[in-house]
């Protein structure tokens, strides 16, 4: 339930998408990726209505819970999206180095820790160098060290030209991102820079600064 | 659609097989031991020869059925489907890829069990193996399409299993095995009519007669072949690009 939302993301930057759990941010990203129905309004991505045919291959994709298949190796896995896509023969292996999974490549989809199951997801997505980046809650569960890796690999991603949209529910991870949408209930709360979003709220801390926009709205 | 699509979804299934020793062996081994056990229940080479057609008729579609139902749930259920749904692959890919995989597992099952009952219980076909073959290939397709269309109607695996009795039951029990189906009350003989096994079961008597395969087998090939069609398509209608 996503009620009169208008944003942009700007290419070639990282995006994030922020906002308790239940607020509409994975039922946004569906809708922007074009498996979601849409009941109304538009939703335009690199130009063209949302789920176009012309926008799967420049679209990567990697869903909340890592969608890869548990009976097939890492590298099995990345190989058969690989030919869906058309992408590049040295593409699994490639991605699989960006992600830092290279030594589970011939691990079971099943044996794979949590961890390394996400990055996996991830690198489906990475797949044929997709324009555009949708990423729902990529780091969740992993550990700091990880965490601090994968961002750094979105912000590569963004510096080559991707344009990335990806949603967590950890405030610390908003500092990351270049523009911050913030999402609660199903209303966009905050569509600004990290900087802008404190300025305008007066506070260092962007935790606190979602706090106050809560406050805000309620008193408004 | 796309060939290079189709084939490496076929290949994808077959290797997620590979890694599943277990299920293949009781995909291969299970029909020709139950063919085994028939043969020493009923004692006498003559029944046998009347039966034995008719398991190589249920067998292909029965396994099918149930490996393709869980399999396509499990791609419901695990996101891959969405994934895929958001790739630039063509519903049928995926359907084909599908029966392609699983066609070619039950040619591996029908030629074991055929291999088993030509040369050890001494199973007599008058004609050609071929037609047999045909049947017991379509009869797998139409198990793949039905498992596919069945699975859309399943939440869980659970559920996905109790549908395999409701659909393969009735067809056996109308198919003519049982009670020929001339001799059954009419009510039962239009369900009979319209179930696509009842031609299976009768194919099969076609293509081990004596007389070999004449136009009423290919009647019937048309109408198994077309069911299978026919499932496929409302198989491919039950994946939606968009959910909500």
């Amino acid at each position: 339930m996503l009620h009169g939302l208008t944003f942009e993301v700007p290419r070639g930057q990282v995006t994030g998408l922020l906002g308790p759990s239940g607020c509409g941010k994975t039922t946004l990203m569906r809708a922007v990726v074009g498996v979601q129905v849409v009941s109304g309004g538009e939703v335009t991505v690199l130009g063209e209505p949302a789920g176009s045919a012309g926008l799967r291959r420049r679209i990567g994709y990697s869903t909340q819970s890592p969608a890869v298949y548990r009976d097939l190796t890492v590298l099995e896995n990345l190989r058969y999206f690989a030919a869906v896509l058309g992408a590049p023969k040295d593409d699994p292996e490639r991605v699989l180095a960006e992600v830092g999974l290279a030594d589970a490549a011939h691990q079971l989809g099943a044996t794979l820790s949590g961890g390394q199951l996400n990055r996996a997801g991830l690198a489906v997505a990475m797949l044929g160098r997709p324009e555009l980046l949708v990423l729902d809650e990529p780091t969740v569960g992993l550990d700091p060290v990880l965490r601090q890796e994968l961002w750094a690999l979105f912000h590569r991603l963004a510096e080559r030209g991707a344009t990335l949209l990806v949603s967590s529910h950890v405030m610390d991870e908003a500092a990351r991102c270049e523009r911050l949408v913030v999402l609660r209930q199903g209303e966009i709360l905050a569509d600004d820079t990290p900087d802008g979003l404190r300025g305008r709220t007066r506070t260092s801390d962007l935790e606190e600064a979602f706090l106050r926009l809560i406050a805000e709205r309620a008193a408004a | 659609m796309s060939l290079v699509i189709t084939l490496a979804t076929a290949r994808r299934i077959l290797t997620q097989l590979r890694h599943d020793r277990r299920t293949v062996a009781l995909m291969v081994l299970v029909p020709t031991l139950v063919m085994i056990l028939l043969y020493y229940v009923i004692d006498d080479q003559r029944a046998f020869g009347r039966f034995a057609p008719v398991l190589l008729c249920v067998f292909p579609f029965l396994v099918m059925f149930l490996v393709t139902s869980i399999a396509t749930l499990r791609e419901r259920t695990s996101g891959t489907l969405e994934r895929l749904m958001a790739m630039p692959l063509g519903r049928l890919d995926l359907l084909l890829g599908y029966g392609l995989a699983f066609g070619l597992a039950a040619c591996v099952q029908v030629a074991l069990a055929l291999a088993v009952s030509l040369t050890w219980l001494g199973l007599d076909i008058p004609g050609p193996l071929w037609p047999l073959v045909l049947v017991a290939l379509l009869d797998a397709l139409l198990g793949t399409a039905l498992g596919l269309l069945c699975s859309a109607f399943a939440r869980t695996e659970f559920q996905a299993v109790q549908l395999m009795p409701v659909v393969m039951i009735p067809q056996v029990l109308l198919g003519g095995i049982l009670v020929p189906r001339g001799r059954m009350t009419p009510v039962l003989e239009w369900i009979s009519d319209v179930l696509p096994m009842s031609y299976a079961i009768e194919a099969m008597a076609h293509a081990c007669a004596d007389t070999g395969p004449g136009g009423e087998f290919w009647r019937d090939v048309a109408l198994v072949a077309g069911s299978a069609v026919l499932a496929l398509l409302l198989g491919a209608v039950t994946l939606r690009r968009r959910t909500p």
